[in-house]
């Protein structure tokens, strides 16, 4: 009996063991990932430093000179888009489907939102080349060309792809991520908040200001963040649609490039060891800033619970 | 025989397939407290959120009949339920203040939301709602606090206080005192005493001591139908029914 006991109590250790080790291995990975960076970022930073590096605007392999702010701007810039245009969307679409939605519908439509997540980038990306750029570049834009030109942001010609596309591309991207975090924080607020705003005479729509909106503002904000997080290390669609030409321009017409597609479309050809080095400090760069962005959110939702 | 506010005729009440409600007629008068007695899951909570039109808002609930409120029947389908339920105030079992708003804006959460937006008549109103509901001095340094930074009790007055600004004719309460201490449940029965001059409460309890101190009539639920109601001193002395006799004295519920 007594040995049995003791038996029990070493696979218990052993176990204990094992399970210990895989989450330090989760740790481990991740820092060693960021000293990776660091160390295959040292030829680029011996040769230019990294405020010049984050600070300079020009990107030019063929001569060894590496700016990385297009690409920095390219990237916030197409985030931003994507979350001006998906946030008040995706919250919609969470409302509709928690308050509005007959149960069944809501069901389906659920399952849709969430299968988003589980579509390919390329397969995003493929649909931007082919449906998206030539819908922006002859109905869209030259529209908005026409009616809101004198925006800096709406000027220049009508290319299709670049900076507007992508930010759209990325804006279903992060849908699912943003809707599907808004429901369980719509979810989270109990059913007597409701009937309070209900009970004093609330139609629907003034329900879900009362008592939805305005107690989980922490918790909307946490979803925009993730969203954030996943757009701005988006790489395959963005490459694909957004023209990769590293400059600062105002108009989202225009062609841009972000740090995940820089990296993409350069690293095949890379001959120098500076060039490599230098994209490995784009990567760092956007490591740091996914990380911090997505840690943000996270402490977000740890306190809300 | 006294004039009537509030009458409910041939009222049934559905869960999906599971009938909550049978054929229930009651009638109500102005400036009494009714006490709603009953076992659980009788459906005497189902009774009151039929009155405001509470009920239909759980997926799959719906109700059928009368009920005639100042001479309009209520489920008549040109009738908005939300300018009902501007008229039949609710309290629940749980406090449930906003906890994104202020006492103040807790307290003037109804008038804001049937568009009265003057400062001084908003300030007028939270101040004579939360007296009604004996909170104000206890509460008066503190209104731009949250809501839910109050105590148990005082936030259950604040949704008493709540609910009396929009100055319904009518207050529904589901189990107010539940979920209280003692203390804060006499505050709220002393305070519905004063509420009754004014207007018609209807409170679902659970506690028969409760309904004897604190109601004028009281209807006694059993199974979905509406068992007696009466004058609460003959009904809890010289019952009609068996079944009230039998819950009353503590054999059953």
């Amino acid at each position: 009996m007594r040995q049995l006991k003791k038996d029990v109590r070493f696979a218990d250790r052993f176990f204990l063991a094992c399970v210990r080790f895989l989450a330090l291995a989760v740790i481990v990975l991740l820092l060693g990932m960021g000293f990776f960076l660091w160390d295959a970022s040292g030829t680029a930073l011996k040769s230019i430093s990294f405020f010049t590096f984050l600070t300079t605007s020009a990107w030019d392999p063929v001569r060894d000179v590496y700016g990385a702010l297009p690409v920095v701007y390219g990237t916030l810039i197409s985030s931003f888009l994507s979350l001006f245009i998906a946030f008040p969307l995706s919250v919609g679409v969470a409302l509709f489907l928690n308050e509005l939605a007959p149960p069944f519908l809501a069901k389906v439509l659920g399952f849709l939102v969430e299968m988003l997540a589980a579509i390919p980038s390329v397969v995003y990306g493929l649909w931007g080349v082919f449906v998206l750029v030539p819908w922006l570049r002859t109905e869209v834009q030259p529209l908005l060309i026409q009616k809101l030109g004198f925006l800096p942001m709406f000027q220049g010609p009508a290319y299709g792809v670049g900076m507007m596309a992508a930010g759209c591309v990325l804006s279903l991207m992060v849908l699912p991520t943003i809707s599907s975090v808004s429901r369980e924080v719509f979810r989270a607020i109990p059913e007597n908040q409701r009937e309070a705003a209900l009970a004093l005479g609330a139609t629907r729509w003034e329900m879900m200001k009362l008592a939805l909106l305005r107690s989980s503002r922490s918790g909307l904000f946490a979803a925009f963040m993730l969203g954030l997080g996943r757009a701005l290390g988006e790489t395959m669609a963005v490459t694909m649609v957004i023209g990769n030409r590293a400059q600062i321009v105002s108009s989202l017409l225009a062609p841009a490039q972000t740090m995940a597609s820089v990296i993409a479309n350069e690293y095949a050809e890379a001959t120098s060891d500076v060039h490599l080095s230098a994209l490995a400090l784009v990567g760092l760069l956007l490591f740091g800033i996914t990380f911090v962005t997505n840690a943000v959110a996270r402490l977000f939702i740890w306190r809300l619970k | 025989m006294t004039e009537t506010l509030l009458s409910v005729q041939n009222l049934n009440a559905w869960f999906g397939m599971h009938q909550a409600l049978k054929n229930i007629q009651i009638e109500f008068s102005p400036q009494t407290v009714t006490a709603l007695i009953g076992p659980s899951g009788c459906g005497k909570s189902t009774f009151v959120r039929c009155l405001n039109r509470l009920h239909e808002e759980v997926p799959g609930a719906y109700a059928t009949g009368k009920v005639i409120l100042q001479g309009k029947n209520i489920y008549e389908s040109s009738v908005d339920p939300v300018l009902i339920r501007r008229k039949v105030g609710m309290v629940f079992q749980k406090p449930n203040p906003f906890p994104s708003l202020s006492v103040f804006d807790n307290v003037v959460a109804g008038l804001k939301l049937a568009g009265i937006r003057r400062k001084s008549i908003l300030m007028e109103v939270a101040e004579r709602s939360l007296k009604q509901a004996a909170l104000w001095e206890e509460v008066k340094n503190k209104l731009q606090q949250p809501g839910t930074s109050l105590s148990g009790g005082q936030q259950q007055r604040l949704c008493i206080a709540r609910a009396l600004a929009v100055e319904p004719p009518i207050l529904l309460m589901d189990e107010p005192t539940s979920a209280l201490d003692p203390i804060s449940t006499a505050k709220i029965e002393e305070l519905l005493a004063e509420l009754k001059k004014t207007m018609t409460v209807i409170m679902v309890t659970h506690n028969m001591q409760q309904a004897a101190r604190i109601s004028d009539k009281t209807a006694f639920f059993l199974l979905g139908e509406l068992v007696e109601f009466g004058q609460t001193s003959t009904l809890f002395t010289v019952p009609k029914e068996k079944k009230t006799e039998q819950y009353i004295t503590g054999k059953f519920g």
